[in-house]
């Protein structure tokens, strides 16, 4: 019996989190779309529901009813197989995210390198669907992807030695404690810069789209896909963002805890403050996409190998050296 | 408990069906994709004996990169063609003995090592590492690797440092008349070095040297 009301609390407790992830994974792809048009100075979708709000909805729709087209000299259970991956490794990646103190799913002692580990296996449905698909495009996309998702995993693993340099635990909580007086976004802000374009690189977001870029490789790793599972590998996508935006509010700026340690703010609960974080983030995302031209494919491999990795590698040791000096190591 | 052990026969019948698949699927790419499998089951049954950070390492550097590698590999050469013209042509092919010589020699090793655990139990017993409970398994990982092995660690350091110079050393080759971009050249170029008005006859053009 017991096992039966854990396994029901469990699910209870998932269910709560993967539906409004992905409830607003729909609602930032509208934001996404608004705010690549507002700096366009276009309306964007304002159409459907107030503010175009359900223009998400009504594109899942589409997508749902439209039909499954399976290419004949595709590799059928793999094809199948690349959009379930990317969405499911986006969405278990949430597990492990802190909402505040104790409103987290699984509070593991290893969570940034779970959540490390779990982004480099987000190449996997890439290349997977890029491969089975049987088709010049596809192929060269998927690659472009994995070289690309690779080198900058690198450059993102050395910026979280430097946080984690500071915490002296792997623990997530114990990171967004640790920042209790200052957030780390103020000694490590050059970090915060390399991590933010990393990301952008690590979930092919503008400028850094060459996996999909349009103008030479149709759609890249998506170009045989059609109806539903493109719209996963679509999700996927834009949970992986959301992500990185957690990820990166909870490494340099405080994840749930509040700005300023004062009476009015301490009432506001943390997941509000983490999301607050997470959209400031996700805009930055979006202003990027509409301002900044796509990269050239060499251009972004120096810019990860060349000037990245030697940078925050020279950071990393800055910040040792620093800490250790000062004796501000950690202590266990 | 019940759970404890219906969880690691899972993991560990995935990870000896896919190693078995890895040897005898035919597409090469599929022995790849099962070989991942097989990477992540131990994984998580590294994990199930309390090492999490080995099991994440293990995630993170086999699953992330190495295999990665191993995928480009197999699907830009055409390793499967290769693979069946060993195994089906008439004439008897000089890999499979090697291979099998190469497998004896490993499994000789492995028992070695086994048994050298078996007969001395103190070895595992490090003086720094007395309570495992107390401590996460990341921090008493730090202090053993850090204080009694640090120079074995180091040397490990050098020795892959070595492997990849030497890599990059043995497939560099310089070509000749290979085209490059100069970054620095395109931001700097300007106006007055990029334009030029002429005056041109009609039925003459302009030559362009470039």
């Amino acid at each position: 019996m017991d096992y039966i009301s854990l396994i029901f609390e469990e699910t209870y407790k998932i269910l709560f989190l993967i539906v409004p992830v992905l409830v607003s994974v729909a609602m930032i792809v509208w934001l996404d779309r608004r705010v690549w048009a507002f700096v366009q100075k276009r309306q964007g979708p304002n159409v459907v529901g107030p503010f175009g709000l359900l223009q998400s909805l009504a594109d899942a729709l589409k997508y749902i009813f439209k039909e499954i087209i399976i290419p004949a000299s595709s590799n059928k259970i793999i094809f199948i197989l690349a959009p379930i991956i990317t969405m499911t490794l986006a969405l278990v990646a949430w597990a492990v995210i802190p909402f505040s103190e104790s409103q987290v799913i699984a509070n593991i002692n290893v969570g940034i390198l779970y959540i490390f580990a779990v982004s480099s296996l987000g190449v996997y449905g890439i290349i997977m669907g890029g491969w089975a698909s049987n088709s010049k495009y596809p192929f060269l996309g998927s690659i472009r992807s994995a070289a690309q998702m690779v080198s900058y995993e690198v450059s993102i693993g050395i910026i979280i030695i430097n946080v984690l340099l500071c915490v002296g635990s792997l623990n997530l909580n114990d990171i967004v404690l640790a920042q209790q007086n200052l957030w780390f976004i103020i000694p490590l802000f050059p970090m915060f810069v390399i991590f933010f374009i990393s990301a952008l690189a690590e979930t092919n977001r503008p400028p850094f789209d060459l996996p999909e870029a349009e103008a030479e490789l149709v759609a890249g790793y998506q170009t045989e896909y059609s109806g539903m599972m493109y719209a996963m590998f679509w999700l996927g996508e834009y949970a992986n963002i959301l992500l990185m935006c957690a990820l990166g509010s909870i490494l340099f700026l405080g994840g749930w805890l509040s700005p300023i340690d004062l009476y009015p703010f301490n009432l506001i609960p943390g997941a509000i403050w983490l999301i607050f974080k997470i959209l400031f983030l996700f805009i930055l995302f979006a202003l990027v996409k509409a301002v900044v031209p796509r990269y050239r494919y060499d251009q972004l491999m120096r810019l990860g190998w060349k000037i990245f990795l030697p940078l925050s590698l020279t950071y990393v040791v800055l910040t040792a050296s620093y800490l250790f000096y000062f004796n501000l190591l950690p202590k266990i | 408990m019940i759970a404890h052990s219906v969880f690691f026969y899972f993991f560990s019948f995935i990870a000896v069906i896919s190693a078995i698949m890895v040897t005898a699927s035919k597409n090469t790419v599929h022995s790849v994709f099962f070989l991942i499998l097989d990477f992540i089951s131990i994984s998580c049954l590294f994990i199930m004996i309390g090492a999490e950070f080995l099991g994440m390492i293990m995630l993170i550097v086999y699953v992330g990169a190495v295999a990665v590698l191993f995928l480009f590999v197999v699907m830009m050469l055409n390793v499967a063609q290769q693979k069946n013209q060993w195994f089906l042509s008439k004439t008897s092919s000089k890999h499979i003995p090697i291979g099998i010589i190469i497998s004896v020699v490993i499994f000789f090793e492995l028992i070695i090592v086994i048994g050298g655990w078996k007969y001395k139990p103190e070895f595992l017993n490090s003086n720094n590492v007395n309570n495992i409970n107390e401590i996460t398994n990341t921090h008493s990982l730090g202090q053993i690797l850090y204080t009694d092995y640090i120079h074995i660690f180091q040397i490990s350091g050098m020795i892959l440092l070595i492997a990849m110079i030497g890599a990059i050393v043995l497939t560099f080759r310089r070509r000749e008349g290979v085209k490059t971009q100069s970054y620095l050249k395109q931001i700097s170029r300007e106006r007055s070095e990029g334009v030029e008005l002429l005056n041109i006859d009609s039925q003459k053009g302009v030559k362009i040297d470039d």
